[in-house]
Parts: C-alpha cells; structure tokens; sequence
C-alpha cells in the first residue's frame, strides 16, 4: 500500500499553494468547483496568484474580490445563473481591491494548453480562434503554418500550472482518484500541473479503487495532497453526493453588486468560517437536506474477471 | 429609440385547435422557440449555456427527437432532461447522458465539422454577426463581460452558429468593439481570408422581435417578423440599416406544444418571462 497524503485542508493549502503560483481549479465547468478549497486561500491570505482554468463559476469572482489574484487565465469569468462577477469587474475596471490582469481562452483553447502541457508538447494546433481578437490579444495563441499542408493553424502553447486543485468523489490515502460524470478537463489539469490536491468527498480502500481502474482517472503518481472535505464543492453539485444550490449563487449575486456587500458576505460565508465542517452547520441541515440526491442512480457493475 | 418603447408585453397568439395550452406567450418564449426550430431532426448541437439550453430541450421534446446534443464539459445526450436545468452541469443533465467525455472530445466533434449548429452567447452582435461577449458599453464607460467560455469555437467551427439576444440598438450595432466570436467579419469573403474552415458561419440571429439571417454578402437582413411586431419597430431597435427582406415572413406563433415543452422545461421562469 503506497504512503498515505492524506492531510487537512488547512495544511495541504499553506504547504502547496504558494502566494504567486499558477492554480488551476474549476476544471470540471459547472461541477465540482473546489470551493473548500478556493475558502481556504482566501483565509491564508493568499496574494498574487494566477488563475487558470475554463471557468469557476463564482469561485474566480470570490477569489478576486478577496484580493488573492493578479491574473486570470480564462475563458469565462462570472455567475453561471447570474450573469456578470460583479468583484471581476470591479478589479478589471477600477482595480478594486487590485489590479488584475485578463489572459482570454476559449473553453477549447485552454483545454488544449493543458492538454498540450499533458501531453508534454510546446502547443497543440487548432483552427479555432481564427478572426477573434482574443488571438490577437493573447499572445499564447499563435499563428503558424502547417508542416504537413498548406493550411494555416492557431498553435496554442502549453499551461502548465504549479498546481491542480482537483475536486472528486473518491479518492484513497495515496491519491488514486475516482471521478465520474462532468469531467471537463480535470484529466489534463492533473497531468499539465507540477502537482495535484485532490479534494475528495470520501476517502476508500484502494481495494475500491482498484474494482474500477477505468474510473481512476487521476493516478496517485501525479497526487502530493489528498483531503477529505464532504461537501467540499458546495454550491456547486457533486454528482451522485449532492446538487446545486442555484440559490446560493443567485444570493451571491446580489451580495456581490455593492463592495460593501460583499465584504459582509466574505466574513459570514469565508473569513469567520474555520473550515468546512462549520460552513456545512451555517448552511443548516434544512438547506443540506434539500441539496441531498432524491434518488440514487448507480452503474451496472463492470466485469473486470478473467 | 429607447428601452422604454420596447414592446415586451404578453400577446395572444391563435389557439390550436383541440389544445388546452395557455393562449398566451412572451416574445422572450417566441425567441427561444424560434431558437429550437433551428435545429433539424438528427443533428449535432452544440448546446451552450442559458437559453440555449432551452432551446435544445424544445426541439428535442418537439420535432427534433432524434437531435444529440453536445456540452463545453464533455456531455454527450441523446436523450433530452426530463428536469429543468440552470447550468449544462446540473446533476440531472448527467444521470441518464449517453456519454460523459472530456471537453477535448466534445471540440474535437466541433473542429471535424461534424456539429452542424451551436449556439453563440453573445452581449452585443453586429450586421455581419460578430459577437461581442468580453467588452459591453454603456454610453461612455465600458464593462468587462465573463468572456467566450465555448462560443467561439462554436462561432468558428459549427456548421451553423446561431445567436439569441434582446432586440436593442445597443447590442444590434453596426460594428461590435470586440469580435469576441467571428461572424462574416467585415462581410463576403472574410472568413476565408481569415482562414477559418470553410461552410460554417452564423445562420441566424433571432431576437424578440424577430429572424435575420444572412446574404451571401456576409450581411445581416430581417427574414421574419414576430406577430404583433412591427418593421419599423424593428428597425429603430436596431443599430445599423437593417435590409429586409422583399418576402418577409411572419414568424409563426409557439404551437401549443411548444410552448409547453419550453414551459416544462423552465416552469419557474428562471429564464424566460
């Protein structure tokens, strides 16, 4: 059995997440955004960082707004059910709380940094972006011709984060992690980044691991931090554990729109909340109740025998 | 022209004969299911967020059955949600997928040319149909927007890209700032010379007031017209010199089966009113 990662999210946060490092989170859209985690730099007083990633739904406008950000590396930063990020805008437009810098993707575009980064190459090639001024302004979209044909291409150089903040369902002590459901592009986030903290809602046997090894998708090799954190992704859904809590977002926006407003909703809902566990009380058993799956829905076993 | 003359308001459309469906739609809903009826039975769809959603599910549950529908998060559907969805990441457009892929695959589908339409969200879009979806304006002072997220690479690489928007002056202009997702450019010839795949390209920008497709110049014209809307109101709502065209249609009210779908599948209004 391979050594046990398994830690706090405190510690695997301060150890792991330097102020200044490429992180790369929300790599499973809409699912499975690592929230806890996001928590947790803000109360560290993480500075300078540089987020990549598709989108974060909210995760990205909280994390700017708390003034842990320098850059954003994205293709969609805001409020799924709402509309703008209103701490984005704040910080992109007057530079409250700071200055933050915009490196604009496409959804396909930084999925395929990371996954040039995966896959060990300098870029990969696209046909996508072509009369969009974001490759004229993102100078990590560049134009070349094709060695093979006559076309032209849009070569889309590597991400390679210092680290990937991975939210999944399941996880054992090394770091074997099985994910299900939105995957996005968790599978090449892990592999493009320096390191992995997988945010796991159950910590099992690697014997469970090992039942499925289609479902492993993020190998322990790749993993420096596992941490058990139930409801670690609240409010977005965590397929099979939990669903969405839209409300949660939709008071998020309008707590959001004032600065004043907002630094109320840092303290309640991040600064005057230890960790998780005292988040999930603040929530209420009512409201976690309703979140609860209605009605489980589980795969046919798959034979692996011979 | 402002906001204030718009004509949003509850209108009343014939009631099919024999149905009980309420007789009464929006011009938001009319947007949304003129949004579905752009999608032919058996086509890929790339989704997109928000109304686009909506606009899947309609066809799905109406005259496009056999549609498959495809999400930025590596989604794969052919059969549609029997519950309403805020986000294309819901658990219940999971539970029940045909596949659950990666985001890769999904564009990978798209850059093959195999996804005949998608969906561009878009804040702002111009005569020849290029979106803006990063810098909005207000008068004078401009507003950073959340960006592309899938809509350009729809926009370069659908067959057909479809744009759905409230018909203002201020997001109908006659030249966006920034071409976030590329339409026809500057118009015919554009997009060749800019090297993107030839046979895609914007088919429709539908609003609440009605349907304009494109001419082979690359420009924007007004094909159909919502009921109870009139030209001239579509006009001044629009930020260009909008052509119309010599054989304008009427857009044809939601048939009672329509309207249910897209109800059935938003019964809060969260997304449409």
């Amino acid at each position: 059995m391979s050594k046990s990662k398994l830690t706090t999210m405190r510690e695997a946060i301060a150890r792991h997440v330097p102020s200044g490092s490429m992180v790369v989170l929300g790599t499973q859209l809409a699912q499975m955004i690592p929230f806890a985690a996001g928590h947790e730099l803000i109360r560290q007083g993480k500075r300078d960082l540089t987020l990549a990633g598709p989108a974060s739904d909210i995760l990205f406008d909280q994390l700017i707004g708390a003034g842990c950000v320098s850059r954003v590396m994205a293709s969609w930063i805001g409020n799924l059910t709402g509309g703008v990020g209103y701490c984005f805008r704040r910080a992109v437009e007057r530079q409250i709380p700071q200055r933050v810098d915009t490196v604009d993707y496409t959804n396909f575009t930084m999925a395929l940094a990371l996954h040039a980064a995966a896959m060990g190459v300098p870029f990969m090639p696209t046909y996508s972006t072509f009369g969009s001024d974001l490759n004229a302004k993102n100078g990590n979209l560049r134009e070349f011709p094709s060695p093979v044909n006559e076309d032209k291409l849009i070569a889309v150089r590597a991400l390679r984060p210092d680290v990937a903040i991975v939210q999944v369902q399941r996880a054992d002590q090394g770091g074997n992690a099985h994910l299900w459901g939105s995957l996005g592009v968790a599978v090449d986030a892990a592999r493009a980044a320096r390191s992995v903290i997988v945010i796991a809602e159950e910590i099992v046997a690697p014997e469970v691991i090992a039942s499925d090894p289609n479902r492993t998708l993020i190998p322990e090799f790749l993993v420096a931090a596992v941490v058990h954190e139930p409801f670690g992704a609240h409010p977005s859904p965590v397929q099979g554990y939990y669903g969405r809590d839209h409300a949660f977002f939709t008071q998020y926006h309008e707590q959001s729109r004032e600065l004043d407003d907002f630094e109320q909703w840092l303290q309640r809902w991040v600064l005057r909340v230890p960790g998780r566990p005292e988040y999930v009380k603040q929530l209420g058993d009512c409201r976690v109740g309703e979140l609860a799956v209605r009605q489980h829905a589980y795969s046919a076993p798959a034979d692996f025998g011979y | 022209m402002g906001r204030a003359e718009r004509k949003y308001g509850i209108i009343v459309a014939p009631l099919p004969a024999g149905t009980a469906a309420s007789k009464e739609y929006s011009l938001t809903e009319l947007m949304v299911i003129a949004g579905a009826r752009e999608i032919a039975d058996g086509e890929m769809v790339l989704v997109g967020m928000r109304l686009a959603m909506l606009a899947y599910l309609v066809a799905k549950r109406t005259h496009a059955p056999n549609a498959i529908g495809l999400y930025d998060n590596g989604i794969i559907r052919t059969a549609a949600t029997t519950e309403p969805l805020y986000t294309v990441g819901d658990p219940a457009n999971i539970g029940g997928a045909t596949q659950c892929g990666q985001t890769l695959d999904v564009m990978g589908y798209l850059q093959q040319g195999r996804v005949q339409v998608g969906f561009v969200g878009a804040a702002e879009v111009d005569r020849c149909g290029n979106v803006n979806a990063l810098w909005g304006s207000n008068g004078s002072e401009a507003h950073r927007l959340p960006g592309a997220g899938g809509g350009c690479d729809i926009a370069c690489l659908a067959q057909r890209s479809v744009v759905m928007i409230a018909h203002d002056r201020n997001r109908l202009r006659e030249r966006v700032g920034h071409i976030t997702s590329p339409g026809y450019g500057s118009g015919n010839g554009w997009r060749e010379a800019h090297r993107l795949p030839a046979r895609t390209g914007p088919s429709a920008i539908i609003t609440d007031l009605g349907v304009m497709r494109f001419g082979s110049d690359g420009e924007a014209f007004l094909a159909s017209i919502h009921p109870g809307v009139q030209v001239e109101q579509v006009l001044a709502a629009t930020g260009w010199s909008l052509r119309v065209a010599d054989a304008l249609l009427d857009t044809s009210p939601p048939s009672a089966t329509e309207l249910e779908a897209l109800r059935s599948a938003d019964p809060n209004h969260f997304w449409t009113r």
